[in-house]
């Protein structure tokens, strides 16, 4: 559908003349305004993006630009960049501007990608579905019946329709991975502190990681190179070595140890899933690379642990948004409290109230050792299981999600029911791992399937070097 | 006090530290710019900002536990605590709960009758200090930022504190460790030091503690010493009636000498502290806590003694000299320039400190220059001037700024000491007044002070009094044979 493959491609045929950065950018344009209904974009930065492809191709032309030259990004609307809105598809900041840019979007344009607009998502990252959203829900691109995915929602439809080559997204909970199997992209979930949080509109912050989408492995290798690194401005960000992962991009003679746990493929997972994963691994063992089955005996606790630690941070980092400073002001001119719980009760939707009230609930005096000490000390049990299974395997496989799309508002009235599609996910961020989400295959709906590779913490290396493997030779 | 009842105090105290940038992001601590002014997105709380903690923060705190003799913890974390205020832009204030820097610790506090009793500090940890509101007619509320992530330390000590006056002596002797430290300039009026003071009362010798209230906005030690025996005297009263204590934080109103209880809506927080996700650990690794302990300065009790003990001045002398740091190094400068180690104590503790005092000005606005006033100590010892003219002098060193030999010959000061000139004028003085003479031939003595008067008339003051007395005693007793 694109002219090119991949990034190295795209920016040898800019060099050769054979694309023109100007009409890619028309194209990419015209795309997004034919896909409209999908709702994928809550800000299109149409003149900007043209204005930075006239820019960027001269710099191509004379052999100056970056690595990303001519990349066109879009950025999940939950990421600053300075002198653009940053709504986190909220009404309450509805009308905010920001007046910096995020780290990592900034590695981007120093790298000369072009941003062509922020992507709609779940209400700040809350949810699975993209439907918790001040700018309406996004469609899934495959089946405009059913849902993309959260909360990153909006960057995986992006992708998948080709409205731009990549996007970014975030991922406190599964919310890059689990739209990206729902969309049938790739989509990377960093370690923790692999890529800064500066700029990422706040979560839950010991989850929270900025990743990215991509159609093909090769660019969300070059992204995920280019974003890491420590950064002074976070001081969670990590000074571990950024390793070459482009150039290493074969995974032929390393031979990894794949972990089975099965706990991940318990009831509760659609057949059709199973079986797409269990052809995976028969493949890759018939590849040569070792199977191993292991156990992740906490599993069961994730999202109870999940749910009490990131509505406790959350209920924190959402007390600024209070109608004093900036965002929604209720106008009901009325004494402080009232003020306050009027700007917030207009300002925020339902799914972001709820997580507020759960998280104001686990911290409150009484309840303090009983939820959030006890949710720590499962956390820590869980990082355990995984430091444990990484001493006998490279990388553990597991399906991403227990089900494929499902259908718009076929689960908005259970949010039990919302939480559980996270049940494959959750476990990276409490552990802090890396993990990624590849699509591997179609159910008999034709929604796309994904499997989910983690890895140690640091070594989104051999996550991309498998998923490389799984691509180029597997499905070929 | 009734002698019935003891009093139970502990207190809090928080100092501003003098860091030249804020606690978690670049900005200034600058008092006094333009509202709102000293703000950044990361203290304005914009989404997506982080703190980043300033090193020297973790130095200064660091030094304040090593001068009240506390451990300091090589981990400690940061904690939010989570209260809506408008002027508390993130919702939340970034400070310490469970694991602070330093514990267990104590100071000596000396009271009025050189008793010495040990405070004990139960902890000291770091936190940021909120905005400021202020409340308009015309506007409602108006909110300066400035102050919001300027680094605060608190000190809560042990309920170790026994009256007020104690109270007065323990939180004396704290300004006085955090302005030797340089890290806190300990101006209450101003809010640099606060105070919070948690009070109850027992029967003496019994072994529990009573029920506590807690009293805030005490802003200088003359506050703190009303509010604290204004709660005791209210508590025992209640005690006495057969009432009893109710829990509660009450506000002292300075105007009407009175602690008002807090509306409990105001009161009932429950700050839902957590740790700070945001923050990593503080690591005082032992490597640091050296380096930061080399920087310690000579702290006041050592400098006291040292005082004693170099300058051979009374232990009242050097108390008063080395309670500011400022005022010691003043000292110390006037000393560099005199050797009258006691004339100077003197004129420290006399002049200098009257006017710091009356004009409620810092040492380092003092307009007259320490090696001056030294000088002026000289120009006495040596003869120059007399000392009645030294204090003559004074005020115009205040108000010039010139060194008091230029005053001494500009305005033509200087001590006749020359006998002959002297005798001249006495012979001039003793003939226009021959009937006086004669009362003093009489026997009234004390038209001896008379003459010596119109001698210093006449020179201007300038004659030197001991010369003076010697050539009118004898010439008197000429006239008289
Ligand atoms: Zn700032």
């Amino acid at each position: 559908m694109l002219p090119y493959s991949d990034q190295k491609e795209k920016l040898n045929k800019i060099k050769s003349g054979k694309l023109s950065l100007k009409e890619n950018i028309e194209s990419f344009l015209q795309r997004i305004e034919e896909n409209k209904k999908l709702n994928a974009f809550n800000f299109v930065l149409d003149n900007e993006a043209k204005a930075d492809a006239e820019r960027i191709e001269q710099k191509i032309k004379a052999g100056k630009a970056g690595r990303l030259a001519g990349m066109v990004i879009a950025v999940k609307d939950v990421l600053s960049i300075k002198d653009k809105p940053t709504t986190c598809s909220s009404d309450i900041l509805r009308s905010f501007t920001s007046v910096y840019t995020a780290t990592a979007v900034q590695k981007l344009i120093d790298e000369d990608a072009i941003i062509i607009g922020k992507t709609n998502c779940d209400e700040f990252a809350m949810g699975s579905s993209n439907e918790n959203s001040a700018f309406g829900p996004v469609l899934n691109p495959i089946d405009n019946e059913r849902v993309p995915g959260g909360s990153s929602g909006g960057s995986a439809a992006a992708v998948a329709a080709k409205l731009c080559d990549a996007a970014l997204g975030s991922d406190t909970g599964g919310s890059i991975r689990q739209p990206a199997s729902f969309c049938g992209v790739y989509g990377l979930k960093p370690t923790y502190g692999r890529i800064s949080r500066y700029g990422l509109t706040a979560f839950a912050s010991s989850f929270d990681t900025v990743g990215a989408f991509a159609n093909n492995v090769y660019d969300l290798s070059i992204l995920t190179e280019v974003m890491s690194g420590k950064d002074e401005k976070d001081s969670t960000s990590s000074d571990n070595k950024i390793p070459e992962i482009t150039n290493n991009l074969t995974a032929d003679d390393r031979k990894f140890r794949i972990g089975i746990a099965k706990e991940y493929f318990g009831k509760g997972l659609s057949s059709e899933i199973r079986e797409e994963n269990k052809k995976l691994i028969k493949k890759l063992a018939d590849s040569g690379f070792e199977i191993i089955d292991i156990t992740l005996p906490h599993s069961e606790y994730t999202i109870a642990a999940y749910y009490i630690l990131t509505t406790a941070e959350a209920s924190s980092n959402l007390a600024r948004y209070d109608g004093v400073k900036y965002g929604h002001r209720t106008k009901e001119k009325a004494p402080l409290t009232e003020m306050y719980k009027a700007s917030r009760s207009e300002g925020f939707g339902s799914e972001v109230k709820r997580r507020i009230m759960l998280g104001t609930y686990v911290l409150s005096h009484g309840y303090y050792d009983a939820y959030y000490i006890k949710a720590q000390k499962v956390r820590r049990l869980i990082k355990n299981d995984f430091d444990e299974a990484f001493n006998k395997v490279d990388i553990i496989l597991t399906p991403t999600t227990p089900t494929t799309a499902f259908k718009l508002g076929e689960k908005s009235s259970d949010p039990l029911e919302m939480y559980l599609n996270d049940i494959f996910t959750t476990s990276a961020n409490l552990a802090g791992i890396p993990g990624i989400s590849i699509p591997i295959g179609k159910d008999s709906n034709g929604l796309p399937i994904g499997t989910q590779l983690l890895a140690k913490q640091f070594d989104e290396l051999s996550l991309l070097q498998l998923s490389y493997f799984i691509e180029q030779k597997i499905f070929t | 006090m009734n002698e019935k009842y003891e009093a139970v105090i502990g207190l809090e105290v928080h100092a501003q530290l003098l860091t030249e940038s804020k606690a978690f992001c670049s900005c200034s601590t600058k008092f006094g710019n333009v509202p709102n002014s000293n703000v950044c997105p990361v203290c304005l709380g914009h989404p997506g900002v982080l703190p980043v903690l300033n090193k020297k923060v973790v130095e200064f705190i660091t030094l304040m536990g090593l001068a009240t003799n506390c451990t300091i913890n090589e981990r400690s974390v940061f904690a939010r605590k989570n209260y809506f205020y408008p002027d508390l832009p993130k919702g939340y204030q970034i400070s310490q709960y469970e694991l602070p820097v330093c514990e267990h610790g104590f100071v000596t506090v000396t009271s009025k009758d050189r008793d010495k009793k040990k405070v004990g500090i139960t902890r000291i940890h770091m936190e940021e200090d909120a905005g400021k509101s202020i409340h308009d007619q015309a506007f409602e509320t108006l909110v300066d930022v400035n102050r919001c992530g300027v680094p605060l330390i608190e000190i809560v000590s042990e309920p170790d504190i026994r009256s007020a006056e104690e109270a007065v002596q323990y939180l004396t002797k704290l300004r006085q460790i955090v302005q030797y430290l340089e890290i806190c300039d300990g101006n209450m009026e101003e809010g640099s030091l606060r105070c919070d003071a948690n009070i109850s009362v027992r029967k003496k010798g019994q072994k529990e503690f009573g029920t506590k209230t807690e009293i805030k906005n005490m802003n200088s030690f003359r506050n703190l010493e009303k509010a604290i025996n204004f709660e005791i005297e209210r508590q025992i009263e209640i005690i006495e009636d057969g009432g009893k204590i109710i829990q509660q934080t009450l506000l002292w109103n300075p105007d009407k000498n009175e602690a008002v209880p807090m509306r409990s809506k105001e009161e009932a927080h429950d700050y839902r502290y957590f740790p700070e996700p945001d923050l990593l650990p503080v690591i005082i690794t032992e490597s640091w806590k050296k380096e930061i302990a080399a920087k310690l300065p000579e702290l006041p009790e050592v400098r006291r003694e040292r005082f004693v003990r170099d300058f051979n001045l009374p232990v009242y002398d050097a108390e008063i000299l080395t309670l500011n740091k400022g005022i010691a190094d003043y000292y110390e400068d006037i000393v560099k320039v005199t050797k009258d180690f006691k004339s100077a104590s003197n004129w420290v503790m006399g002049d200098v400190l009257k006017i710091i005092n009356e004009e409620k000005i810092d040492i380092k606005d003092f307009p007259i220059k320490a090696e001056n006033l030294g000088e002026l100590i000289n120009l006495i010892n040596e003869g120059t001037i007399s000392g009645k003219i030294a204090k003559d002098i004074f005020p115009i060193m205040l108000k010039e700024q010139k060194s008091p030999l230029e005053i001494v010959k500009e305005k033509n000061l200087v001590q006749i000491s020359s006998s002959s000139e002297i005798e001249n004028v006495i012979v001039k003085i003793l003939e226009d007044h021959s009937s006086e003479v004669n009362t003093y031939f009489e026997g009234k003595e004390k038209v001896f002070g008379f003459f010596v008067g119109q001698v210093m008339k006449a020179t201007n003051g300038k004659a030197n009094p001991k010369i003076v007395n010697d050539i009118l005693k004898a010439k008197l007793e000429k006239l008289r044979n």
